[in-house]
């Protein structure tokens, strides 16, 4: 990682953030735990409780182990109206490396398609990243959601 | 029997007494909605507002809503609390522009009007004109343009108000039950986690069946039944006030371990679910007595949570007769360890819309409303447990949703 150029490490982070995104939009959800490390935090908040600082939070997991069960759950457990994600991510900024750890912001929007056909636009917001290497690549240390659209139009099962 | 029609809705009728046949253009009618915001929501009810842990200090604000009429809720320098209508006295425009904050006065942005914490008009800008030009009549009584004010009364930490100058006292509205479970659970200094906001495409009344109904809960939702968070099978009651407006529900975890026959058949039961990571339910017994799950709706926009260590108040804001407003205001006890705020965190994931046991009753509701949106004469069938309004030591019953609906016809002028 140290070894890479500040253009490199732009490609390797903008790879990764894309084959994240596009994981959930396939709906390969069950790859999904794989983005991250084992003692991962995935955690989506809403811009309303992060501003003040408040840790309610969507969904919280601090395990690679929560994420898989996060899946298994809407693949088995919950119910909900079948639809489809779009990404669309901008604005990647590599903030810099802290503490072995490549710091990431960017935004994103996901579009939300129902069974009827029609798109929304479901959440937009903010991923704040903390990206680590290991044997498999890069991978998520930490990755936390936050989202402008803090009144969720019905539910929220897909991760964002 | 002949059909039971109110004089507003001649076009709508009950095709029975009581709370056992909800006629479906109950949910869908826009008249019903109308009455329903001047009968009830304006009428003699209290609606929950806020925590008093929200607006702990003085200036302290929070915008919400009674039916779907903005109001403020403030605590003035003296450590009252306050609510009125958020809407200025001089042209109508919103004073408080967002869901929370502190302020030394309420000044209108249109024109500057200015009030105190307690509502009351304080300034206006130019009131004797400008070089002996324009200025507001000479009998101008800045005592007459305060804002709408309404009633508010605290109990326990939450805090309620209503348009009504007659209805009974909040304790006396409330009436035992609700008080003792809402003592119960807030029994200590509490701290406020955050929100979460949900908007649902469905009447709010059928969320406020949901939240009445111990028979959904272990059938909608797998989460709570694999892993026994709920099931009717529990030790648990269902229980309401003497008018059967309010009503709890409670469960203990634990109670029926080895009597699952009866949910084999299910698609909610499934013993080969398991978790990778089981930490997501671990958690503390709060509670000496061993109620692990109390669902406490109070009539009509109140929903007081303890799901295993989560706490919680749910506030419904109708938004127009096909859709309402969830908030969630999630809290803790300010003397939580570190140990109970990751708890209370990880536990969070059962919660909210994107809650684990909750999630379905969003689109429970929103699968409801789309089906009945024609034949409103047909109605919903509600007989689990009989078809009367009656209290049950069990959570193989809808009584509870019964109670509601009766109570509603009462209070919306209804009656049988």
């Amino acid at each position: 990682m140290a070894a890479l150029t500040p253009v490199e490490l732009h490609y390797h982070v903008n790879k990764l953030l894309s084959q994240y995104v596009e994981c959930i939009d396939d709906d390969r959800l069950e790859e999904w735990p794989d983005f991250f490390v084992e003692d991962c935090l995935y955690q989506v908040v809403s811009r309303e409780n992060a501003d003040r600082g408040l840790p309610t939070a969507a969904m919280y997991c601090d395990s690679r182990g929560m994420l898989a069960d996060r899946v298994v759950a809407l693949r088995h457990a919950n119910i909900y109206a079948r639809h489809y994600y779009r990404h669309i991510l901008s604005n990647v900024d590599v903030k810099g490396v802290q503490d072995g750890a490549i710091v990431v912001h960017s935004n994103y929007l996901v579009l939300q398609t129902l069974v009827e056909g029609d798109t929304k636009v479901f959440s937009a917001g903010k991923y704040l990243d903390r990206i680590v290497s290991t044997a498999d690549g890069l991978r998520f240390a930490r990755r936390v959601v936050v989202f402008d659209t803090y009144r969720i139009p019905n539910l929220l099962v897909t991760p964002l | 029997m002949n059909a039971i029609r109110d004089p507003a809705l001649g076009h709508l009728a009950w095709p029975a007494a009581g709370g056992s046949r909800v006629p479906f253009g109950v949910f869908t009618d826009p008249a019903v909605y109308e009455l329903e915001q001047q009968r009830l929501f304006r009428g003699e009810s209290w609606s929950f507002v806020a925590l008093e842990a929200e607006i702990p200090n003085s200036g302290d604000y929070k915008t919400t809503f009674v039916g779907d009429s903005p109001v403020v809720i403030s605590r003035a320098e003296d450590g009252s609390l306050h609510a009125y209508v958020n809407r200025c006295a001089h042209r109508g425009a919103a004073i408080c522009r967002e869901l929370r904050g502190n302020v030394q006065n309420h000044l209108c942005v249109y024109h500057q009007w200015a009030y105190d914490l307690k509502g009351n008009l304080i300034g206006v800008p130019f009131r004797r004109g400008l070089n002996g030009q324009g200025g507001m009549p000479a009998d101008f009584d800045m005592k007459q343009h305060g804002l709408q004010k309404l009633r508010v009364q605290a109990l326990a930490g939450l805090v309620f108000a209503t348009f009504s100058e007659s209805v009974e006292p909040l304790e006396d509205y409330l009436g035992p039950m609700p008080r003792q479970a809402i003592e119960r659970i807030m029994s200590r200094p509490i701290k406020v986690l955050g929100d979460q906001r949900q908007f649902v495409a469905g009447n709010w009344k059928l969320y406020a069946e949901n939240t009445r109904d111990p028979y959904h809960a272990s059938l909608l939702h797998l989460f709570h039944c694999t892993f026994g968070l709920y099931r009717s099978s529990q030790k648990g009651v269902s229980v309401m006030d003497a008018k059967h407006r309010h009503s709890m529900l409670t469960a203990m975890r634990g109670t029926d371990d080895g009597k699952l026959e009866d949910y084999q058949d299910t698609r909610t039961y499934n013993a080969d679910f398991v978790l990778s990571d089981p930490s997501l339910l671990a958690g503390r017994q709060e509670f000496d007595d061993g109620v692990t799950l109390v669902i406490l709706a109070v009539f009509p926009n109140l929903v007081v949570q303890q799901i295993s260590n989560t706490l919680a108040v749910r506030q419904i804001i109708p938004r127009g007769v096909d859709k309402f407003e969830l908030v969630w205001t999630q809290f803790g006890y300010a003397d939580d360890d570190a140990d109970m705020d990751l708890i209370r965190n990880k536990q969070g994931n059962l919660i909210g819309p994107a809650g684990l046991v909750s999630m379905e009753d969003g689109e429970a509701v929103e699968i409801v409303h789309r089906s009945i949106i024609r034949d409103q004469d047909k109605s919903s069938y509600i007989a689990m447990g009989g078809e009367q309004a009656k209290d049950a030591q069990h959570l193989v019953t809808e009584g509870s949703i019964i109670g509601f609906w009766e109570y509603y016809r009462e209070i919306m002028g209804w009656a049988a």
